[in-house]
């Protein structure tokens, strides 16, 4: 039902855990579905240093964590900004149909992660 | 790498016994035993063998077992061949809210033609309240539908007692025994059932036959129209190899029912003590009585974890099991059994069911319990509801109206 990749970052996820001092945070998702994801932002210049999360969810909502973590580290927000769930799930190889609606959020994350980032730090 | 199977309530392995007796049926004896000539002849008496064999079981006649092609038609029959016949009596059913979905849904269609349906809730250990089931009967009932085992929970209705309540009203009851067959005395004359269910794939028979009791003189409207086999109540050709492997595995069952039961709850307890000693934060789902379970279920949830996660990583330890979350329940919504005893939401995704059998072993378990604390923990430490301090973000209004739609 998944791809060899999704295995793979669901089985090895990159970037799990919390930045002690992130200067952004981000959460969607809700309990009633199943998924909630939460990335950990530590922004530099205005270049994504470092990117980790944590999430509550099936295996694509975990495996579309670890991918987007990897797709954030080292762009610019502006080029983090850019980046689509439908990206994330190519990134994966995709997801299974049924897959794409609410464990398929990772990308609204950073997006939520970057805003806050943005709300503490006004250009 | 281990392959330990503990999801026996989803389906079990074709039996060694079953499947030698069933092989003759496939070439030297592939006749059609509605046929007058030798070769139909020598495989109807194997049709009325295995007959008797499923009577047995069920402590009923022979001439008031049924053969079908699995539970869900068995239950599809059952409820859509009295509302039919009954109709002119009245519209009203009573069933409950945690049935399997071969009784909901077609209760539910029923509902689109002009019934109407009671659907009993449960409390908190999943039990019904047989007071709020009587109450409900009304002129107008003209069935009762209650499982006699629930296959989430393991829980064990009490079927007798509401085959009495029936009695005393003069209703209907038709029990899902799909679950409890097998696993516990299922006897329909004792409880005073009209009619009971049961499937050949969750007691050690292939997939693709199941039986059903229809107690004598009870008028049911067909379901399947065409041939006269089964004196009429169920057309088509009889699938003769899974109904010789159906009557074996109930002469197996009825045999074993005892030792099986003895051996398979000792396994159970120790898994359901093992995981509740050695993980905090685990809720179990279902009657804390163990007696009012079946033997072989074990529901549990693992706080903070949703289930899918959580079985993918028991499969790559080579651990079969299955769980309740919507992601594994092809819905949006976790286990409508969860959600009618009330379990909190994240609960009710992290509600975990394994259920044994009698090939399971003692190692077995111990390996299970050995391999559970650091998947669960590991789990746990990814999840951003493990230590919270603000609280769970709780409703989707996107999803309700995912669902809606």
């Amino acid at each position: 039902m998944y791809t060899e990749k999704v295995m793979d970052h669901f089985s090895n996820p990159r970037n799990v855990g919390e930045i002690a001092n992130a200067n952004g945070v981000g959460e969607v998702g809700n309990a009633s579905c199943g998924d909630i994801m939460k990335i950990y932002l530590k922004v530099e210049g205005d270049v994504i240093q470092d990117v980790k999360f944590k999430t509550f969810g099936c295996g694509a909502a975990i495996a579309t964590s670890s991918m987007v973590t990897e797709l954030a580290i080292g762009k610019t927000i502006d080029e983090a900004l850019v980046l689509t769930n439908q990206a994330v799930a190519e990134a994966l190889d995709g997801l299974p149909p049924a897959k794409m609606h609410c464990s398929n959020l990772a990308a609204d994350a950073l997006h939520e992660a970057i805003k806050d980032y943005r709300e503490k730090h006004p250009a | 790498m281990n392959k330990i199977y503990l999801d026996n309530n989803a389906t079990t392995a074709v039996k060694e016994e079953v499947l030698d007796a069933m092989l003759p049926y496939f070439r030297e004896q592939f006749g059609n035993p509605s046929s007058v000539h030798w070769a139909g002849r020598m495989v109807s008496s194997a049709i009325e063998k295995a007959r008797e064999q499923v009577a047995e079981l069920l402590n009923c006649s022979p001439a008031e077992v049924i053969f079908l092609s699995c539970g869900s038609e068995g239950d599809n029959y059952a409820i859509k061949g009295t509302a039919e016949a009954l109709k002119h009596k009245g519209n009203h059913i009573i069933t409950t809210a945690v049935e399997h979905p071969a009784v909901l849904e077609t209760c539910e269609a029923l509902e689109k033609d002009g019934f109407e349906v009671t659907y009993l809730g449960v409390d908190r250990d999943g039990m019904l309240d047989l007071k709020e089931l009587e109450a409900a009967i009304t002129p107008q009932t003209i069935l009762i539908s209650v499982m006699w085992a629930n296959n989430e929970t393991g829980n064990i209705f009490p079927i007798s007692e509401i085959g009495a309540i029936a009695k005393k009203h003069r209703v209907r009851f038709h029990t899902d025994a799909v679950q409890a067959a097998g696993k516990i005395p299922v006897d329909v004359r004792a409880a005073n059932v009209d009619m009971a269910v049961i499937s050949g794939h969750k007691i050690g028979a292939p997939k693709g036959v199941g039986a059903m009791y229809l107690k004598r003189g009870t008028k049911i409207n067909r379901f399947m129209h065409g041939g006269h086999q089964e004196r009429n109540r169920r057309a088509g050709t009889h699938n003769v190899a899974g109904i010789v492997g159906l009557g074996v595995a109930c002469e197996l069952a009825l045999r074993d029912l005892d030792s099986n039961y003895a051996y398979v709850r000792q396994l159970r307890d120790k898994l359901e003590q093992g995981i509740l000693e050695t993980i905090p934060e685990v809720k179990l789902n279902g009657h804390p009585d163990a007696d009012l379970r079946l033997p072989n279920t074990l529901n549990v949830s693992f706080n903070y974890i949703e289930g899918e996660s959580l079985l993918l990583f028991f499969d790559m330890k080579g651990i079969a099991a299955s769980s309740g979350s919507a992601c594994t329940s092809g819905s949006l919504e976790p286990s409508h059994v969860m959600g009618a005893m009330g379990v909190d939401i994240v609960l009710a995704h992290s509600s975990t069911r394994f259920s044994l059998g009698p090939d399971n072993t003692e190692e077995e378990i111990d390996y299970v319990l050995n391999e559970l604390p650091p998947i669960v923990q590991r789990l746990r430490e990814m999840s951003p509801l493990y230590n919270r301090e603000e609280p769970t973000p709780l409703s989707c209004d996107e999803c309700r109206m995912v669902h809606r739609a």
